[in-house]
């Protein structure tokens, strides 16, 4: 991954906004920001941003690359998408945002141990392994993912909500094992292969 | 033949013992008495939800949806697709708005396609619409009041509509910051809406709930505490992530900011399996983690 950040960097130079257009998900629409600051001010969890939607914008222009792809902030995007329907230009904000987080990963710059990064990799992990969500395995695996001693610890914490998906018969205590997911499994995991084959080549990812 | 005809995608969390099974339970049981029939998209996958995109990326989240559309194109052919889910439908309607404006990723889509089995290509043929959005559009308030024997009076709804039923796509005719419509189906129903629900369209944290609990948590007390603070009795929602996160984080919530909330979170379809004569097992009033006494007690009671 550290290649392929160097590789960036080497091809896009000081031109941030350039390398942001050409590979992040809606990214050709930063420039049209005219810093209104509606969507930080929409933002659910806003006061949660180190850097909010409006700043990244400009941050994006002024070529702070860095300090944009190291940044937790856009992992604080809850998919709410209030700052879509305000936008006064009507920047796809979200999915800018999620543009961003997703190629910070892929260059290996986000920020390790943030705990939505965490997830949401162990989320679609989970759902293409069968298809489907696996719920029981996603939730166990999520108390257990930095050892097995705070994994007790988290479990234990989180017991009567589990204790009430149980009861409401609305979690699988046996899923781990009778969890059958979708028929054409080997299917869906080609296909998703040859997706990933696709956009690696079109974002130059591919080695 | 039923009255309407619909492609179904269920999702993965209305299967049998998942976090909105009850949800499912109480759709089939009002689908039934309004006539309406679902047919199920065969061998259908997780849409990827909004936050598969970390891992996901753009292209393998599109042809997971477009996987379920070109299936939903092929057995289930001239019918508009339905999903249940506030994720699977934008999951799914946003696909279909990607691929409709952009060639080029319609065509690696179907390129990606090929490698699946059933020999797909997605045409971009069907619609693509939410459960809230057929009931309202398709049948209408008038048809839904119809099979009503029970009504909940006296029974004060917080309406919590959320996020992703409304934004970015909402119901047609309603405002992304006061939508109407579920007020609406509680009168329906015979319950009495929280008129100026001030929390209405608020974020519960959705994915975020697990990742950043202590931040979803603060969403979601905000929420409930304007139920309580306007007088609801139970809130209703048309979002399994936004049922679950304000319901099954109320214990939590009340140890953190020594609150005393239980107030039960419903979806729109139990309140009308409820008052179409349902029991409380059709309506998956058993699925509720905070229970609804006075529904059940409805419920109990013989048609009116």
């Amino acid at each position: 991954m550290g290649d392929i950040n160097t590789a960036m960097t080497e091809q896009y130079r000081n031109d941030f906004l350039k390398e942001v257009e050409a590979n992040v998900e809606e990214g050709q629409w930063v420039k049209m920001c005219m810093q209104c600051g509606v969507c930080s001010g929409s933002c659910p969890l806003g006061p949660a941003w180190e850097h909010p939607p409006q700043e990244i914008f400009m941050m994006i222009r002024a070529g702070r690359r860095e300090e944009v792809l190291k940044s937790d902030s856009m992992w604080m995007c809850t998919s709410c998408y209030n700052c879509i329907v305000r936008c006064p230009r009507e920047l796809p904000i979200t999915h800018i945002m999620h543009g961003l987080a997703n190629y910070a990963h892929r260059l290996g710059l986000a920020p390790k141990m943030n705990p939505t990064r965490r997830f949401a990799k162990k989320f679609w992990n989970n759902l293409t392994k069968t298809g489907r969500v696996n719920e029981i395995e996603l939730s166990v695996g999520l108390y257990f993912m930095d050892g097995f001693k705070t994994g007790i610890a988290r479990a234990w914490a989180m017991k009567d909500v589990g204790i009430g998906m149980l009861k409401a018969k609305r979690l699988n205590p046996f899923g781990f094992v009778t969890h059958k997911g979708c028929k054409d499994k080997k299917g869906i995991h080609r296909m998703l292969k040859k997706a990933r084959e696709i956009e690696d080549r079109r974002k130059g990812f591919a080695a | 033949m039923a009255r309407k005809e619909y492609s179904f995608y269920p999702g993965c969390s209305s299967e049998r013992l998942t976090s909105a099974s009850n949800y499912m339970v109480s759709v089939e049981a009002m689908c039934k008495k309004l006539d309406v029939q679902l047919n199920e998209i065969p061998d259908w996958n997780c849409c990827g939800a909004s936050i598969g995109y970390a891992e996901g990326g753009e292209l393998p989240r599109h042809v997971m949806n477009a996987r379920n559309l070109a299936i939903s194109e092929q057995v289930n052919k001239g019918q508009d697709v339905v999903a249940t889910c506030a994720a699977c439908w934008l999951g799914a309607r946003e696909t279909k708005d990607r691929l409709a404006h952009d060639s080029d990723m319609l065509a690696e889509t179907n390129e990606a396609l090929r490698e699946a089995g059933m020999n797909l290509q997605y045409k971009g043929e069907q619609e693509v619409r939410h459960m809230v959005e057929v009931l309202i559009e398709d049948l209408g308030y008038d048809e839904m009041k119809k099979p009503v024997v029970k009504s909940l009076e006296g029974i004060k709804f917080a309406g919590y509509v959320g996020c992703q039923t409304n934004r970015p796509f909402g119901i047609a005719g309603e405002s992304f910051e006061n939508p109407k419509y579920l007020d609406k189906l509680v009168e329906i129903v015979g319950g009495e809406p929280v008129e100026k629900y001030d929390q209405k369209v608020t974020c519960c944290g959705g994915a975020l709930a697990f990742s950043e609990p202590e931040k979803s948590q603060a969403q979601i007390k905000k929420i409930i505490e304007s139920a309580y603070d306007h007088g609801a009795e139970m809130i209703v929602t048309p979002c399994p992530v936004c049922q679950m996160n304000v319901e099954v984080y109320q214990g939590q919530i009340n140890k953190r900011y020594g609150t005393k909330f239980n107030m039960p979170v419903m979806y729109y379809s139990q309140l009308m399996a409820v008052a179409y004569g349902g029991s409380a097992k059709d309506a998956g009033l058993d699925g509720q983690v905070i229970r609804a006494r006075r529904l059940e007690e409805i419920a109990a009671k013989g048609a009116r």
